[in-house]
């Protein structure tokens, strides 16, 4: 029996995986199996890390619930919040996760980067929107006397709902630059395998966005 | 012991012998009274003291292989050792799987069992023993000292926590500084004391003597100072020692309350509120401060901050 | 303006405030001084620049991780000494060490030795040998594996800068709140641990997601898991438990840190701040670290016993389910680092007999390792000498940890000395020793020489009777009550404990020096230890079929797995060493400067974010972040050496292992040991 053998060619790797393991959503247009090998780890990588970002935002939420209570005699949920500019951040939130759903087909059948670059720009219009009115929001509860510093509670509440809003500003950022990178480079595997992470990125934030708009606040206005 | 004459240092050579854990059951009980779970001075460390042997025994059913098939191996088996047997292949051995499993977790099993059990049952929150009703005290952990009160005496005292022999003790602790722990070794467990939360320890000496209390969770510069003595007395005396503390010319209120809450040690506490000059003395020496007449909810009170300096006046941000 | 330039600095934070600190400052700045001049003197900084700083090579990265980690194992080890001293001046008598001073180095003591000691060292170690092992030509990303090692670098940086510049923590290198906050430490010594601390548990958290993705994608062909040696496997394990074990560090420290900046309250004493979540944030991290610094050793000795045993590791498959148990388990165990915060006795129980299980997993590894070497033809080599103490002292170790695990004992023994000595019997037998272990198993694999035997073995025999001497002693002073952190104490009882650990300490410097002097022996005399061939130690792994040091592509061809231990298989049937039928063009990821600007960046952003000079803050996180964008534009990212190149390589290799002579295992200590081995006798 030999323990070791040389696989003298790349060809006797890809051979075990085939060609089904392309990653779903991803046209790369190459028949090189190693280009599509390449792209699956680069989001399986991705994946993981969204995994471990989750970590962090389960321990925003569960600190959060912990100082539910932890008012110090300052504002709560029923003086702070306004469920009307919530509800609006929820539903452009979520159309932008559809805008960018519709880049990621039209990146797949179309292969239009000018297609591509459009749904993006809508996306990033939709998530500005949604930083306006959170930042709107923050403002108001402020105003209101409900800032950071006034009570554990609205600490724990500021580092949710503002590690959040940090993910999608980052986000907005990355979306200009794959405008840019688009229009560089047009649609290349490695912009199109971005795209991809930056999509599996902010449907995550949709995600947790639903997780805030459940838990905070509509359960925070139950009565 | 802890009495006024430092005891001898033990020669160093006796001591060398005794560096490794199991010394310390050579130990005399000279050495270990007053500081230690080793010579327990209450049911909680008695048990504390028998669950150490128990759980030592179970471990050495585990650890004694270990400690003799290492060196068996790497003497019978070494390169030298050409009679010994040689089966570079052997990996696997069903019969074997079983006995590295099981031996372990058997082990495991009696002492789940031991924990699910005893240890449970004498856990801090639970009293001891529920007939008789227990002496109160409130403790706070102050930097870098400990006050003690009795609520229904109406008496406090600083550093110094007089138990009555055979009483269960109830204690209720709080922090109006950072998170402490409160540690009596030869009575038995200890607990936090932390800010704004209450946190509940039961114990009870069965021996007069007097015993060492300490923090054990570093709070700062003067930390290594922050012991405190435990005197257990028969009961006529724990009323003498009320009576007099009765009679103590320092009552508990807002004014002598704050001028604990300055950071230092007892020594230095008892130089401001009674103004008299002692000579710098040692952390383990009672300073014998006691104060009357303490309102009924201090203790809630200090767990609600009450007596805290005020907080920085809270403005909006602009 | 004045403050604005320099937010709080001023010329109080240099460390005048005391001699011992003045002096270590200096050491600091005359040790970076004469490091620039050496390089300078030996016109080293291009080949530092481009061979190694900027390398995506995961074998260099690997190296720079490992220097780090000596770096920082020797600062700490003089700051151990510099305590263990004064407890022994320190009965009724304040000593040398003013209680603030004792307080920053009991801190930075075990900050360091957690997050810039061990962690680095087997994530050093990890990155040097698990690619080659499981057959890959590198990690999946090369280049986040840079800039990993330039945030533990820069956290590291951190720490030195600390010494020479303002005072450093007192909480200890948990940072417990409400001591930490401002309102008991004011000062930025705090603010240099939280971010220390961050950005060495964000580099930490991307080497978990890079390690886990290299195991899972890049295993050669036939490299099934189940066919990964055992080291592979902690890997696979490790950086599981990174990926989720660090993120609640990182949001437990930045909560710390608005709580101190923001003047928010998720852990001060009033307005509803509540200390005992850091507790459980930091512990749920905290817990799942000991298995991160704990498992790799045992992948480590997993390798060395059977290498040195010539034996089949024995219980393989128990070993891996085993390794799998510990990891999982230790999510489940946090609250026995805090038994005695006030919770019911019921939950007590719940968690000790969790952490209690863990011991059925780590028994069954020992007992696997001695069956190992049961039967085996053991060869008392330094790695093997590691292997073996730590068997021992580990199960006494191990043994301590039940105790603890009894809630009804940990009440006595928690924050005492007992506690010390036993996280130490586990870290320095466990951990320092697996590392060391590794150190020596590994190092002529990694530069093409062998280390000094006779000096490894002394290092070795300090390092154990040192560790025995400074720590058994702690066991005693923990059961007489001794709490931890003292820097003085009262009771006579205590001193001839603290004599002997001294010893013990002195010792334990005696190893560091020893180490030193170790490598400037075997540098010295490279040429008569050379094992170019890369089988010094008749390894079984694939690590060991490779010219030492290994090429930059690791393997000339992709290897392909029919067997567990493949290469000892190939040894004993003959088809070790044989040259592929062609070669091929190999395509590798080119330098990038990213890894040394984000250590430039970070540096910068951590010791402006201490010291509020905020204009540098930002300056920093942009320069970062325009790196970063620059880099996802630059297509180049590749490099290619030629097939000729490589057959050039590879045919003087093969020249070479053809015209070494093997040599039995008997001589593998001996010059006749070229790299190339015979086998053990059946």
């Amino acid at each position: 029996m030999t323990g070791l053998t040389s696989a003298a060619s790349h060809g006797a790797h890809s051979d075990e995986q085939g060609s089904s393991s392309r990653h779903p959503g991803l046209n790369l247009h190459q028949h090189d199996p190693q280009a599509h090998d390449a792209a699956e780890e680069l989001l399986f990588g991705f994946w993981i890390f969204l995994m471990s970002d989750l970590v962090i935002f389960s321990m925003l939420f569960a600190t959060y619930g912990t100082m539910l209570n932890s008012l110090a005699g300052g504002p709560g949920p029923h003086q702070l919040f306004d469920l009307g500019s919530t509800a609006i951040e929820t539903v452009v939130l979520l159309t932008s996760s559809l805008s960018f759903g519709m880049a990621t087909l039209s990146m797949k059948y179309d292969a239009s980067a000018r297609k591509t670059g459009l749904w993006i720009f809508v996306t990033l219009l939709l998530g500005l929107v949604f930083l306006g009115f959170e930042i709107h929001d923050f403002s108001e509860m402020i105003s209101k006397g409900g800032f950071p510093s006034r009570s554990g509670y609205l600490s724990s509440f500021f580092a949710l709902v503002g590690t959040h809003g940090l993910h999608v500003t980052v986000g907005c950022i990355w979306l200009v630059v794959m405008l840019v990178q688009l229009r560089v480079f047009g649609l290349d595997s490695c912009v199109k395998t971005r795209i991809l992470r930056l999509g599996l990125f902010w449907h995550f934030l949709d995600i947790i966005w639903v997780g805030i708009f459940s838990f905070v606040y509509l359960l925070g206005l139950a009565p | 012991m802890i009495g006024p004459d430092p005891r001898d240092a033990g020669s160093l050579g006796k001591s060398v012998l005794l560096f490794s854990p199991l010394g310390l059951l050579f130990l005399s009980g000279c050495e270990t009274a007053g500081i230690s779970f080793l010579a327990p001075a209450g049911p909680i460390a008695a048990l504390q003291h028998h669950w150490f042997e128990v759980i030592l025994i179970a471990l050495a059913i585990v650890i004694l292989p270990v400690l003799v098939g290492v060196p068996f191996c790497l003497w019978r088996y070494r390169l030298g050792n050409k009679n010994a047997p040689y089966r570079p292949d052997w990996q696997y051995t069903l019969s074997l799987e079983y006995l590295v499993w099981g031996i372990p977790a058997v082990i495991v099993l009696m002492l789940a069992i031991l924990i699910w059990g005893a240890e449970r049952r004498y856990s801090p929150q639970t009293p001891i023993n529920s007939q008789t009703s227990p002496l109160e005290v409130q403790v706070v952990a102050l930097n870098w000292k400990w006050l003690f009160i009795y609520p229904a005496e109406h008496v406090a005292s600083l550093d110094t926590l007089a138990l009555p022999v055979g009483r269960e003790v109830r204690f209720s602790l709080t922090s109006d500084k950072s998170m402490q722990s409160f540690f009596i070794p030869a009575l038995g467990s200890q607990i936090y004391a932390m800010a704004g939360m209450v946190t509940t320890l039961h114990l009870r000496a069965d021996q007069p003597g007097r015993y060492l209390g300490e923090n054990t969770q570093f709070n700062g510069m003067g930390f290594q100072d922050e012991k405190f003595t435990v005197i257990a007395l028969p009961d006529a005396a724990f009323r003498n020692w009320v009576t007099t503390a009765h009679q103590s010319p320092l009552a508990l209120n807002d004014a002598t309350y704050r001028t604990l809450l300055r950071d230092g040690n007892d020594h230095q506490a008892v130089s401001m509120l009674t103004k008299d000059q002692m000579p710098p003395s040692d952390p383990l020496q009672p300073q014998g401060l006691h104060f009357a007449n303490v309102p009924p909810d201090f203790f809630r009170n200090i767990v609600n901050h009450v007596h805290q300096p005020p907080v920085s006046q809270i403005t909006v941000p602009q | 303006m004045t403050s604005f330039l320099f937010g709080k600095l001023s010329y109080g934070a240099f460390p005048f405030y005391s001699l011992i600190a003045t002096f270590a400052a200096s050491i600091v700045v005359i040790g970076a001084i004469g490091v620039a001049g050496f390089i300078t003197r030996i016109r080293g900084w291009p080949a530092l620049w481009s061979k190694w700083l900027t390398s995506l090579d995961h074998k260099r990265i690997g190296i720079m991780y490992i220097v780090v980690s000596f770096v920082m194992l020797a600062r700490a080890i003089v700051e151990a000494v510099l305590m263990r001293a004064q407890q022994v001046v320190g009965y009724r008598s304040s000593g040398f060490l003013p209680p603030e001073h004792f307080a920053q180095l009991f801190t930075t003591h075990g900050t360091i030795m957690i997050f810039f000691m061990a962690m680095p060292f087997l994530i050093g170690l990890y990155n040097f040998a698990m690619p080659l092992q499981i057959g890959a030509r590198d990690v999946s990303y090369p280049l986040l594996n840079s800039i990993s090692l330039a945030f533990t670098a820069s956290g590291a940086a951190l720490m030195m800068i600390s010494l020479c510049l303002g005072k450093f923590s007192t909480g200890g290198w948990s940072g417990y709140p409400p001591y930490t906050e401002l309102q008991f430490s004011p000062d930025v010594g705090v603010d240099y641990w939280i971010w220390a601390l961050t950005l060495s548990s964000i580099g930490n958290t991307m080497t978990g997601i890079n390690f886990a993705v290299t195991i899972y994608k890049k295993r050669a062909p036939g490299m099934y898991l189940f066919r990964m040696p055992l080291f592979s496997w902690t890997a696979l394990c490790v950086s599981i438990l990174m990926i989720f074990a660090m993120p609640p560090l990182t949001v437990a420290t930045l909560m710390l840190a608005l709580d101190r900046y923001a003047d928010m309250h998720f852990f001060t004493n009033g307005q509803g701040g509540n200390m005992m979540n850091y507790i459980n944030m930091f512990w749920l991290f905290g817990h799942p670290e000991v298995y991160i610094l704990i498992l790799p050793a045992f992948g480590v000795y997993s390798e060395t016993i059977a290498t040195f045993s010539s034996k089949t590791l024995y219980g393989y498959t128990s070993l891996v389910w085993a390794s799998v148990s510990i990891a999982v388990l230790s999510f489940t165990v946090w609250v026995h680092h805090f038994f005695t915060m006030g919770q019911s006795g019921d939950i007590n129980a719940v968690f000790g007999i969790a952490t209690m299980l863990i011991a059925i997993p780590t028994g069954v590894k020992i007992y696997d390792w001695m069956l190992t070497m049961y039967r085996g033809r053991i060869r008392m080599s330094v790695p093997m000498l590691y292997a073996s103490a730590f068997m021992i002292l580990f199960a006494v170790g191990g043994g301590a940890g039940v105790l603890m695990a009894n809630p009804g004992f940990d009440y006595q023994v928690h924050n005492t000395l007992f506690l010390v000595a036993h996280f130490h019997n586990m870290l320095i037998p466990g951990l320092l020793f697996g590392m060391l272990s590794g150190y020596h198993y590994w190092f002529p694999k990694a530069f093409g020489f062998r280390l000094h035997e006779k000096w490894g073995r002394a290092i070795f025999w300090l390092w154990s009777i040192g560790f025995v001497f400074a720590f058994m002693p702690l066991y005693a002073l923990g059961m007489l009550g001794m709490p931890r952190r003292s820097q003085e104490y009262f009771e006579p009882v205590y001193l001839p404990y603290t004599i002997v650990a001294m010893i013990g300490a002195l010792l334990i410097t005696g190893a560091l020096i020893c180490m030193v002097i170790q490598l400037v022996v075997s540098v010295r005399e490279r040429h008569a230890t050379n094992v170019f061939v890369g089988d010094p130690w008749d390894g079984r792994t694939l690590e060991w079929s490779v010219s030492a040091p290994p090429p930059e592509y690791n393997f000339a061809t992709l290897p392909k797995f029919d067997d567990r231990d493949a290469f000892y298989v190939d040894k004993c049937n003959g088809h070790a060493y044989h040259a592929p039928d062609t070669y091929e063009p190999i395509t590798l990821p080119a330098n990038s400067p990213l890894g040394p600007v984000t250590c430039m960046t970070m540096v910068a952003t951590g010791f402006a974010l201490t010291w509020h000079i905020w204009w540098l803050a930002v300056l920093g996180i942009l320069v970062f972040a325009g790196g970063v964008i620059a880099r996802s534009f630059n297509r180049h990212t590749e490099q290619t050496i030629s097939a000729d190149e490589v057959r050039d390589i590879e045919t003087r290799w093969l020249k070479a292992v053809h015209e070494t002579s093997p040599v039995p295992v008997e001589a593998e200590f001996s010059n006749l040991n070229r790299g190339r081995a015979a086998g053990a006798l059946k």
